[in-house]
């Protein structure tokens, strides 16, 4: 506990969205997810960042409900993850473009619509959002890779919902593009919604309010970017997550931590620091 | 259970289809063709007087079979795209029921399975004048629900399966033996026991049963509706049995 001291700060006396305490998700028998615990403020941008193999999409998939949990508690709106009423609240953008490419973008997102009673003028603003409206009756097997994710993307506008999660939801998109989209994400946090976005394109971490950083199944940190690029000793995030990588990796001789996060056992967030070794 | 979201999912599968033409004209046209070719293989059948054409008795029973395996073949490769696209986790995520889902698909095929036996039905009886003393309706019904059950049976065994590959491998072991023993090839009485106690649960075998009432009678009988319920209660099993293969979520 001598060496790296990372903060675990979060929002300051803002709500929690999802609240997770030492939880632990086994895929088969192996260990996925170690005793996690974090929180992440309503309302807000939350960046899910770490290398492939990290376990990003496991954690996402927990807090949506799809995955089921080995040990620990994690809250999402105030409900146990899984709670049937969640699936009205939480939108889940899978990272690969969950859509029928036979179907066209309209009927698409008319159909996820449709489960969550949305009508016409949601399904029309749903696609506008996302800047399909042009290709609105093609079909969804016609379109470029990234016209394919917008699809998805608006499959889960199209539900409001109070917390999206986004599986790397900018791959394969221009530039241009892009800043579009975490505009959009800016604009929905304004409105209320939490977002959890996970990505390894360590520029969009300065889009994000928090971060967590995830690394083999452990909790690395959760942090503003600004003290992302502190700890990390750039202002550069990627060299900052490298630097904070290969700092961890000295510290425990270069074998995977026994135990990520240490700290205050509770899963209250407010004002609290943690420590990483 | 939630009507729209069944219909919207029912709505979906046809909407899928629709833009396939090729399936399309595959489902509906085929079975006539297969039917013309039975036709033609008994042409010159000499028959003793009185005894009906081979025909009437395999002609009517393919019109039960074809629903049963082309909506057994399309509902399994559909659902299994289902599971390995992401898009059934994705619903699974939604409000929507396992039954609007299953029911939905059940809905959209057997539709499609109406029309497809409306055609076969038709070009039977008009075109080579299929001579049964029950109504055309009734052979169309016992095709609908023989639809359902491959429906049902498709959607179970889509669990089973990781690849479409092994998908249609599914057929030789869930479709033909069915079609083998349910008195299309050997009358069932004249099977050894085994068989026939085999053949005496297999879905398949209520639905010959109940064609070969429908050939016998004007009217339906009792045993007709005892057999399109038993049926009907297998389909409804095997429904129940594929959603428990639906989980939301992972272990």
């Amino acid at each position: 506990m001598s060496h790296s001291v990372l903060p675990m700060t979060v929002n300051r006396g803002g709500d929690v969205a999802v609240a997770a305490a030492a939880l632990t998700v086994r895929l088969g028998r192996q260990p996925v997810l170690h005793a996690l615990d974090f929180a992440l403020p309503a309302g807000q941008i939350t960046g899910l960042l770490g290398p492939s193999g990290s376990g990003k999409t496991t954690l996402m998939r927990t807090i949506v409900g799809a995955q089921r949990i080995s040990a620990g508690t994690l809250t999402v709106l105030g409900r146990p993850a899984g709670t049937p009423s969640l699936r009205r609240e939480v939108g889940y953008v899978t990272q690969s473009p969950s859509v029928y490419p036979d179907l066209t973008v309209e009927a698409n997102v008319r159909y996820f619509g449709a489960m969550h009673q949305k009508g016409k003028a949601d399904v029309a603003e749903a696609i506008a959002a996302v800047g399909l409206g042009p290709v609105g009756r093609r079909k969804a097997a016609d379109l470029s890779g990234g016209q394919l994710n917008r699809v998805s993307l608006a499959c889960a506008l199209v539900a409001h919902p109070r917390l999206l999660v986004l599986d790397e939801p900018t791959v394969g998109l221009d530039p241009v593009l892009r800043a579009d989209l975490w505009d959009r994400f800016r604009a929905m946090a304004k409105a209320g919604t939490t977002l959890l976005v996970s990505s390894h394109v360590m520029e969009e971490a300065s889009r994000c309010d928090t971060l967590l950083l995830l690394r083999e199944g452990r909790l690395l940190a959760q942090l503003t970017p600004a003290e992302l690029s502190e700890c990390g000793h750039s202002s550069n995030l990627e060299q900052a997550f490298l630097s904070i990588i290969r700092e961890q990796e000295a510290s425990d001789g270069g074998s995977p931590p026994k135990e990520a996060v240490t700290g205050s056992g509770d899963s209250g967030v407010t004002g609290q620091h943690r420590s990483v070794r | 259970m939630d009507v729209r979201m069944m219909l919207a999912t029912a709505r979906r599968v046809l909407s899928q289809l629709r833009h396939d033409r090729r399936s399309i004209a595959l489902i509906l046209v085929v079975p006539a063709l297969l039917l013309t070719a039975v036709y033609f293989l008994y042409e010159n059948e000499t028959l003793p007087p009185g005894m009906p054409r081979t025909f009437d008795r395999v002609g009517l029973m393919m019109l039960a079979i074809f629903p049963f395996v082309v909506m057994f073949l399309v509902t399994s490769i559909t659902m299994l795209r289902e599971r390995t696209s992401g898009t059934l986790e994705r619903l699974l995520t939604t409000p929507v029921h396992k039954a609007d889902l299953l029911f939905g698909y059940g809905v959209a095929f057997s539709l499609m399975a109406a029309l497809q036996s409306m055609v076969a039905t038709a070009v039977a009886y008009w075109v080579f004048g299929l001579d049964i003393a029950g109504a055309p309706g009734y052979v169309v019904l016992i095709a609908v629900i023989n639809a359902i059950l491959g429906v049902a049976l498709g959607l179970f065994c889509s669990a089973f399966a990781r690849t479409e590959f092994q998908a249609v491998q599914f057929m030789p072991v869930v479709v033909v033996p069915q079609i083998l023993l349910c008195g299309l090839f050997v009358a069932r009485d004249r099977m050894n026991g085994f068989l026939e106690a085999i053949s005496n649960v297999l879905p398949l075998t209520f639905s010959v049963d109940a064609l070969q009432e429908i050939a016998a009678h004007a009217e339906a009988t009792a045993r007709l509706w005892q057999d399109a319920g038993v049926m009907a209660a297998i389909s409804l099993g095997v429904l129940v049995l594929a959603a428990l293969t639906l989980r939301r979520r992972t272990a």
